[in-house]
């Protein structure tokens, strides 16, 4: 503080009490709407201090979940969610290591062409490639037949040392599905990448001497190295993977691959009756709550991982 | 670019970089390389013939008067999500700067909004708004004599999503705002105090200009935030309408092409949206070479 003025300290901290009051309302309101029961929340004005039915509405929606849509208990939903969050972060995180690794540590024909192949999928989110996305996963060896149709082989089948193979294999609901399209990061990439070429040179001069091959040198030295790194890029991939809307969307049909946050909108979107906002609300709860619980819980590694990752 | 020591291999680096390729090689560039060759041609209902048409499917698409008012939404509705969260997290950020006590604990219960996914944010303020039910519309309804109801009204639709997507977005840019205001050497704030500069002068005049580099990149960040990250916002809450009133550039073309199957027209969409992306994504990093500079 540069100076004592004791009525602007007073009127600062209203200003973020009103502000966090403000952004704290909506959590609020979900939380005690989740304790009661749909009656209580027919007519405005609805209760504003939790109720008795928590218990029940949090059992319901866990075990049995919401009648008239799907009726998919929401561990299931969660389950899923977690699944695609952790494949996501883990899956990001490994490929990202070893191509920053190959880029950075080697000389190889092609370097650069393969970097300029990576820079550009930060161009390309999901939003901008809807249709073709979708096609190329209900068929994962579409760009291989069409490519194939180009040098006049045609069908979809190719023969190898007599074994006929089929070049049809569909990714629609299945957690592959969900999840590998999603794993190609060039924001890890270049954050890995940025980080390697701070590491001083004399490890590697001093790795090469004692005989180590690189990938001893990636394993027992860049990789402990980076440890913080990796654990700051986790927490903010676990989120990304856990909030992922979208892509859930299109690809699954099968109501047992549907994540947690893309349910919710089942649920709210219901046809011609209101929502059961008590059950709705118990679900906003539980969806918002593991990805809640990872920020504040590591606050620090968050912190990182975001200011990092806009670099 | 590269390390001064390197090692050498014949194939390790490839195999290094082959899953990474091969995922974007299948996942993104091929899908983006079809959405380009789809937008000149045009397929008949059944998917049996199709031809060239050149820049038929863009000529269609700004003769389009719903593609029009969606760019139109879109704008209004980026600016505003970008200026209400940039103004109130900078707002929160200035008096978390100043205060002392308490400011870990005002920090945490700011931050957490980052890890809520848009469609609940959505989800929860359309309750807080839910026309019978809300507590919001009811407030609106009993104090200011408003009838609040997006389901009806395209204004009011148009302002809930932006207020959810802003609600979301405040934590980050708050981090980064606080970020910058303590980067600023106070050296600079003492000696504007020593001539007698009044807080809100030291602030236009000194912590506003020095913190500018942080606001532009968090206003390029907002932008592409509320362009494409807000399709959750918008598909679990007021689905595009009422009447189109939410209609933005990624739910239409999300909309024509997945729904409405429009190959072409949906393709054109696709490529407006990469020119964009790619704009945004140039503007962003030119501007970081400088901020290194700064």
């Amino acid at each position: 503080m540069v100076e004592n003025r004791p009525w602007l300290t007073v009127v600062s901290h209203l200003v973020l009490i009103v502000g966090i009051a403000i952004v704290v309302l909506p959590l609020w309101v979900a939380l005690v709407a989740s304790t009661h029961t749909g009656r209580d929340l027919l007519s405005a004005p609805i209760p504003m201090w939790f109720g008795s039915h928590g218990v029940d509405n949090y059992r319901q929606m866990l075990t049995s979940g919401m009648e008239h849509v799907s009726g998919q208990p929401l561990t299931l939903m969660l389950f899923n969610s977690l699944v695609m969050a952790l494949s996501i972060a883990i899956g990001k995180i490994v490929i990202s290591l070893t191509a920053a690794f190959a880029i950075c540590y080697f000389r190889f024909p092609l370097r650069m062409t393969c970097f300029w192949i990576i820079f550009i999928t930060l161009m390309l989110p999901v939003e901008v490639r809807i249709l073709p996305t979708y096609e190329v996963i209900a068929n994962v060896f579409t760009p291989l037949t069409r490519l194939l149709e180009l040098f006049g082989f045609e069908g979809d089948e190719i023969v190898i040392a007599g074994l006929s193979i089929r070049l049809d294999f569909s990714m629609l609901d299945s957690y592959t599905g969900l999840t590998l399209p999603l794993i190609a990061s060039a924001t890890a990439t270049f954050l890995f990448r940025q980080f390697f070429l701070t590491v001083p040179d004399e490890l590697t001069e001093a790795a090469r001497i004692d005989g180590a091959g690189p990938m001893k040198f990636f394993r027992d030295i860049l990789l402990p190295l980076s440890r913080t790194n990796i654990a700051a890029l986790f927490v903010i991939l676990f989120i990304y993977g856990w909030n992922q809307y979208l892509w859930p969307l299109l690809i699954t049909t099968d109501p047992s691959y549907v994540t947690v946050v893309m349910g919710i909108q089942r649920m709210v979107n219901v046809a011609d009756t209101e929502p059961q906002w008590h059950l709705v609300m118990t679900a906003a709860v539980l969806a918002m709550l593991p990805p809640v619980l990872v920020v504040i819980g590591m606050q620090r590694l968050f912190v990182k991982g975001l200011v990092e990752t806009e670099k | 670019m590269i390390k001064r020591v390197t090692f050498r291999h014949k194939w390790l680096p490839y195999a290094l970089l082959a899953p990474q390729l091969l995922i974007t090689l299948v996942f993104f560039i091929w899908p983006a390389s079809q959405a380009l060759y789809q937008s000149v041609l045009r397929q008949d209902a059944f998917g049996l013939r199709t031809e060239f048409i050149g820049f038929e499917n863009f000529a269609d698409l700004f003769a389009d008067p719903t593609y029009l008012s969606s760019f139109h939404i879109t704008l209004v509705f980026c600016l505003a999500v970008a200026s209400i969260s940039l103004g109130f997290a900078l707002m929160l950020a200035v008096m978390a700067d100043r205060v002392i006590k308490g400011a870990t604990t005002y920090k945490t219960l700011l931050i957490w909004p980052y890890a809520v996914a848009p469609a609940i944010a959505g989800v929860l303020w359309y309750f807080m708004f839910n026309p019978s039910i809300g507590i919001n519309a009811w407030i609106l309804r009993t104090v200011f004599g408003y009838d609040w109801n997006h389901t009806l009204d395209g204004g009011d639709a148009l302002l809930l999503v932006i207020i959810a997507a802003a609600w979301k977005q405040v934590s980050y840019n708050f981090l980064f705002f606080l970020a910058g205001l303590q980067a600023i050497p106070r050296s600079l704030i003492e000696a504007a105090a020593i001539d007698g500069a009044s807080p809100l002068k030291r602030f236009w005049t000194i912590v506003f200009p020095l913190l500018s580099p942080t606001t532009f990149f968090l206003l390029v960040v907002n932008v592409v935030y509320a362009f494409f990250d807000t399709f959750g916002t918008i598909h679990a809450t007021t689905n595009g309408g009422p009447a189109g009133a939410t209609n933005t550039l990624v739910y239409k073309v999300f909309n024509d092409g997945f729904i409405g199957l429009d190959l072409g027209g949906s393709a054109a969409q696709s490529v407006i949206l990469m020119i964009i992306v790619v704009s945004l994504t140039v503007v962003q990093f030119r501007y970081i070479e400088r901020r290194v500079e700064y």
